[in-house]
């Protein structure tokens, strides 16, 4: 995924499981029913693990513009060769 | 949030961060509950009342029990444990308790109840004292929750005497 899809990834995330959390407490107050919220959490746990950690396609919507294969060729890789004997010469 | 594993770990974490939360907030929803428990207790009989080869007393009795603890019960409520002693105080300790009985309720319906039975430890005295002994019974509760603090607290019940003499 993008970048931009990572920090969707993390809010959708973070949102969900509060969301499922609040939902899940309240529900089991007031049904009175502990194992009634953890069943309702566990299920907003599962789902959330399906939400986000897929890699899904819209979570690539502004993709990374790779350079072309013809471009890199334009802008060659620097040279490294004669750094190492310089070093004691040269003080900048 | 690049890889899987990256975004595995920070669910994982996250969830059980807010599931500790979600449980420390239930445990605090117990200090709303006033509960309104209600015991009685008779002696029905005492059946044995000697002096041991050690020098100590000891009585066995049956009891009858009854008691209303419903209202004990919360949603993060798993058991109550509760227990009756015998307490007396004697020239030699200025408190004695002694437990005689105990029992466990898993469910609030189950928490309405009343029993004749025998005492189930045995009531032994340090000493010679229990002739014609004043004591009170109390009944003792510990409400065990599923996550977070137990309470507990206890009824005093009043008025009870063992026999002048032995039999």
């Amino acid at each position: 995924m993008d970048w931009q899809g990572q920090k969707l990834a993390e809010q959708v995330m973070q949102i969900m499981l509060v969301i499922f959390a609040i939902g899940a407490f309240l529900t089991g107050y007031f049904m009175g029913s502990f194992q009634l919220m953890l069943f309702i959490y566990a299920g907003g746990v599962i789902l959330t693990t399906l939400t986000i950690i897929p890699d899904w396609p819209f979570f690539n919507h502004q993709p990374l513009k790779w350079l072309e294969p013809i471009d890199a060729e334009k802008h060659p890789k620097p040279e490294v060769t004669g750094l190492i004997s310089k070093k004691k010469t040269s003080k900048k | 949030m690049h890889s899987f594993g990256y975004r595995a770990n920070a669910l994982l974490t996250f969830s059980l961060t807010i599931l500790a939360l979600m449980c420390a907030i239930a445990s605090l929803t117990d200090n709303f509950n006033s509960p309104s428990p209600t015991a009685s207790v008779q002696i029905l009989n005492v059946n044995r009342f000697q002096k041991k080869s050690t020098g100590d007393d000891e009585v066995a009795i049956t009891l009858d029990i009854s008691a209303d603890l419903q209202s004990l019960f919360t949603w993060n409520t798993k058991q109550v444990f509760v227990f009756l002693a015998a307490e007396y105080s004697t020239p030699k300790n200025s408190l004695n308790q002694v437990s005689l009985w105990d029992g466990i309720i898993p469910e609030k319906e189950d928490a309405k109840f009343s029993i004749k039975t025998k005492n189930k430890y045995r009531f032994i005295d340090q000493g010679s004292n229990l002739r014609g002994r004043d004591f009170n019974l109390t009944l003792h509760w510990h409400v065990m929750p599923k996550t977070g603090k137990m309470f507990a607290d206890k009824l005093v019940l009043p008025g009870f005497r063992l026999p002048e003499s032995y039999r």
